[in-house]
């Protein structure tokens, strides 16, 4: 079997920013965005990535959402966190100002153990203050 | 001065009595209420790293030539190897070493538990390891697993021996009862699922150096246990934890995975990554029990209990511990007559490993459903019931260091007054309702720890200790406690920890003890650093010391006078001050306990047995607060958990093989955001006037404990359905329903 775009990204390219929790796509902590779109990097082949532009967590550190998961401490152990925020990237991309029902509905594939969400929500919620 | 006093310790719920060399604690507390950086909300101070992808957790670390080992674990409950091949696995691509059964102590050809380790292999890459590990050839006789808990205590299979508390007697409180109520309550296995999976790199210099990087709760404690079994100086194992990706209670020892590692690092002279993958972790490090409590309680008709009573069978698994699964009864209420076996069946199932208040998560739920039980049968409000059993002074002749429960039951009833109002929201088949629980948990720590202090020509100041953050906001925690004591904003202040060599001894971050047992240790190495200021303060600016204080990065003199805290420091040139600090002693002959009650509010799908929690009110007694920020994200995240355990959340086996079904994490269903309701959290925040000088005690177990019993009481105020089993699934809420109809049926008219 090819190498997946999370194997990559983490080995080869040394971008130990993207987590993995599981490797078979039932978490989230993984989470890329491809041309925007989040995609879940352990199961996402690279060969099949082709033109596409790949972003990570590297690629975020400038995003407010950032700041935002921050100040709302929307993370705890933080291992979920960069799954969450690049998900939540590409959320805040499409829909500016999310309701709390769109962020449920989109942030749902992504667990977070230490049970962060109510500060997630929050965190998303402000992300533009 | 350094005092040599016997004292006692509590870890998870298990006491101690030990001699311990503590230090006095000679700083008097800080007055009640926010001060000027502890008790304050603060943002985390490794937030950033964290949230950039930036913090380095041991699942990120990559030491030159490191190499990947994977792990062949039993595919059966119970069997024995009758033969065993390990050349093929030696032949594959990529492969530096393989070891089996007799090579490292933790692998067996006897497995008496589905995924324990039987052979590993070391190769240039996890995918050659893993796949070297397939080419393994074994040929198994697979023998008959014990699988039923009930079966296991009957046949003496225990892991050790039935714990025993009485106090009164039992069946004379039951004769004094005007009701008895008897019911028989389940709880499944649960899983912790870090979202870092168990793992560790091992790294020798010579043979006698061994280096481990490890996610865990507990760095001194993997130090000491690696040391033992192979048989190394403790200061020639170093180990580092800087970030680690979620533990709760399940990272507190070295693993199999790290004796397996450094055996294979010893044997190919390079470094060894051993990670778990999802499957492995969901099979070998450890589950939170299922039980079994039959239960009965006793009241007058005004409410007052006269009996309680539990008989209670741990699933513990292959090995492990007996929680204390009857301490809520022990410790919750007033009762003249108490009796409590606990019983810790010997399984062919995965071992168990604290989880969160291991024990008191699943009694509670049985203890304060009960209650409710009994409540109803009374004609009795639960909130009103809990308060006329409060238990006002300790019935084993101890004091309480601090109490504020009847504190909690009043902050309590605004959210239980909500009552009528939600229960009239109900509609057509989704009926609403309200319940509460109460909650008891240790959470004081001890000692011994020890902290650093170092400040420099540059006026700020490093906190100086070999503990570890587990997610719990820890580094941001000691660093309040220091910049408060050092009069220093807290941008002024970081916390070096995680690193065995660099710092001294700190505790287990475990049985919320992080904080009481680590705080007080930082505050008075911070003081004794502000002392040592303060003396060259007194010399430079000709004062008397007494009169000097530190105040918003200044010494100030009460009889006039004020300078830069820099015009001080910068006399240090390179030059340091050194504080140092330790943890004081418990009060003697007091019980250090947390409280608190939850208020939960729910609708119920009365034709589809459906369950939607809609807000959890938490109100907990923990002493002060440091940081009410991240206090708030310990309940919630808390609670969190607690809906997953209610809920969603069971690890199944093949009832007939004893092999786990739910390896995988869309199996074993943990809460999403969509599944959170609305949570309130409120703090008494009062210091506990007896316990060290800081008078916190820990938060990271309480809000977990009381959730599933406050939502099953919830259930029943909703739709008079006694849920008795968890997880609360479609069929265990349909089948209460049903019991909850026939019985109001039967009642005549
Ligand atoms: S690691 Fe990719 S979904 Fe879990
Ligand atoms: S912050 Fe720990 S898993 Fe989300």
């Amino acid at each position: 079997m090819g190498a997946t775009l999370l194997e990559t990204l983490r080995g080869e390219l040394g971008l130990s920013g993207t987590k993995i929790a599981c490797g078979e796509g039932h978490c989230g902590a993984c989470t890329v965005l491809l041309d925007g779109v989040p995609v879940l990097s352990c199961i996402t082949l690279v060969h099949t990535v082709g033109e596409r532009e790949v972003t990570t967590i590297e690629g975020l550190r400038e995003h407010p959402l950032v700041r935002s998961f921050v100040r709302a401490d929307a993370l705890q152990c933080g291992f979920c966190t960069p799954g969450q925020i690049v998900s939540a990237a590409a959320l805040v991309g499409a829909v500016p100002e999310p309701s709390r029902e769109e962020i449920r509905h989109h942030m749902a594939g992504n667990i977070c153990r230490c049970g962060a969400y109510p500060r997630i929500e929050e965190a998303i919620l402000t992300w533009r203050d | 001065m350094a005092r040599l006093i016997k004292t006692e310790k509590e870890v998870e719920g298990r006491y101690e009595e030990t001699w311990v060399v503590v230090e006095e604690d000679v700083l008097d507390q800080w007055p009640a209420g926010p001060l000027t950086v502890v008790g304050q909300a603060v943002e985390r101070k490794d937030g950033l790293e964290r949230a950039r992808g930036e913090a380095p957790y041991t699942a990120d670390l990559k030491l030159p030539g490191m190499l990947h080992a994977a792990v062949l674990r039993s595919p059966h409950a119970r069997a024995n190897v009758k033969r065993l091949d390990l050349e093929p696995a030696r032949r594959s691509l990529g492969v530096r070493a393989v070891v089996g059964p007799g090579d490292v102590h933790v692998l067996t050809d006897e497995p008496r538990y589905p995924g324990q380790p039987v052979a590993a292999v070391a190769a240039d890459t996890f995918r050659q390891a893993r796949e070297a590990v397939k080419l393994i050839e074994v040929e198994w006789e697979e023998l008959e697993p014990l699988l039923d808990p009930d079966e296991a205590v009957a046949r003496g299979e225990l892991v050790e021996e039935p714990r025993r508390f009485e106090r009164g007697d039992l069946e004379r409180g039951l004769a004094k009862a005007d009701v008895v109520v008897e019911a028989e309550y389940r709880t499944q296995t649960l899983l912790h699922n870090c979202m870092e999976t168990h793992q560790s790199i091992c790294r020798w210099h010579g043979d006698r150096k061994l280096d481990v990087f490890i996610s865990t709760q507990f760095i001194w404690g993997v130090r000491e246990r690696l040391a033992d079994q192979l048989g190394l100086d403790p200061d020639d194992v170093r180990v580092v934890c800087e970030f680690m990706g979620g533990g709760f209670g399940s990272k507190n020892g070295p693993g199999d995975y790290t004796y397996i590692g450094a055996e294979l690092a010893k044997r190919t002279g390079r470094p060894v990554k051993c990670a778990l993958t999802r499957r492995e972790e969901s099979l070998a490090t450890g589950n939170r029990n299922a039980t079994i409590q039959r239960l009965v309680a006793g009241a007058k008709a005004d409410g007052t209990l006269t009996a309680l009573g539990g008989e209670y069978v741990n699933a513990v698994g292959w090995s492990g511990f007996s929680p204390m699964t009857g301490g809520p009864m022990q410790y919750l209420y007033a009762c003249d007559n108490v009796r409590v076996v606990e019983h810790g069946a010997r399984l062919n199932a995965p071992p168990n490993a604290a989880f969160r208040a291991p024990g008191f998560v699943e009694g509670t739920f049985g203890l304060e459903c009960l209650l409710d039980e009994l409540a109803a049968r009374l004609d009795l409000d639960p909130l009103e019931l809990r308060r006329r059993n409060h238990l006002d002074a300790d019935p084993e002749g101890r004091s309480y260091s601090s109490k504020n429960l009847m504190e909690c039951y009043r902050l309590a009833e605004e959210h239980w007054a909500r009552r009528d109002t939600v229960r009239a929201r109900s509609e057509g088949s989704w009926q609403r309702g309200v319940g509460l629980a109460s909650q008891v948990w240790f959470g004081g720590g001890g000692p011994p720890s020890y902290a650093w202090v170092r400040v420099g020509a540059d006026g700020r100041a490093v906190v100086v200790t070999a503990m570890q953050d587990i997610g719990t906001g820890t580094r941001t925690a000691m660093a309040q406690i220091a910049a408060e004591e050092l009069g220093l904003p807290l941008d002024r202040v970081e916390v070096a920890l995680g690193d065995s060599a660099r710092g001294p001894y700190a505790s287990i971050s475990a049985g919320s003890s992080t904080l009481p047992s680590m705080g007080p240790a930082v505050r008075s190495a911070a003081a004794d650093a502000a002392r040592q200021i303060l003396e060259l303060a007194a010399q430079r600016f000709d004062k008397e010391q007494r009169v000097l204080s530190l105040k918003d990065e200044h010494v100030v003199a009460s009889d006039g006078g004020s300078w830069p805290l820099g015009s001080v420091c910068e006399l240090l040139g390179d030059g340091q001050v050194l504080g140092k600090g330790a943890r004081g002693p418990n009060p003697t002959g007091m019980r250090v306990l947390t409280f608190g009650v939850q208020v939960a509010e729910v609708a119920v799908d009365v034709e589809t047995g459906e369950v939607r929690v809609e807000r959890v009110a938490a109100i907990h007694d923990v002493g002060r607060i440091v940081n009410p920020l991240g206090a708030r994200s310990q309940v919630e995240g808390g609670i969190v958990q607690a809906i997953g355990h209610t809920l969603s959340e069971e690890r199944l086996l093949d009832p007939e093989t004893g092999t786990v079904l739910t390896q995988t994490l869309d199996a074993y269903r943990m809460p999403t955001i969509a599944d959170v309701p609305e949570i309130v959290a409120e703090f008494v925040d009062v210091p506990d006037q007896h316990l060290t000088n800081l008078g916190s005690k820990g938060l990271g177990e309480p809000p977990i404990i009381p959730t599933a019993a406050a939502i099953a009481n919830a259930i029943r105020d909703a739709t008079g359905a006694d849920v008795r089993s968890l997880p609360v699934t479609r069929e265990e809420l349909l089948r209460a329903l049903r019991e909850a109809r026939e019985r109001v049926g039967a009642v005549p008219a």
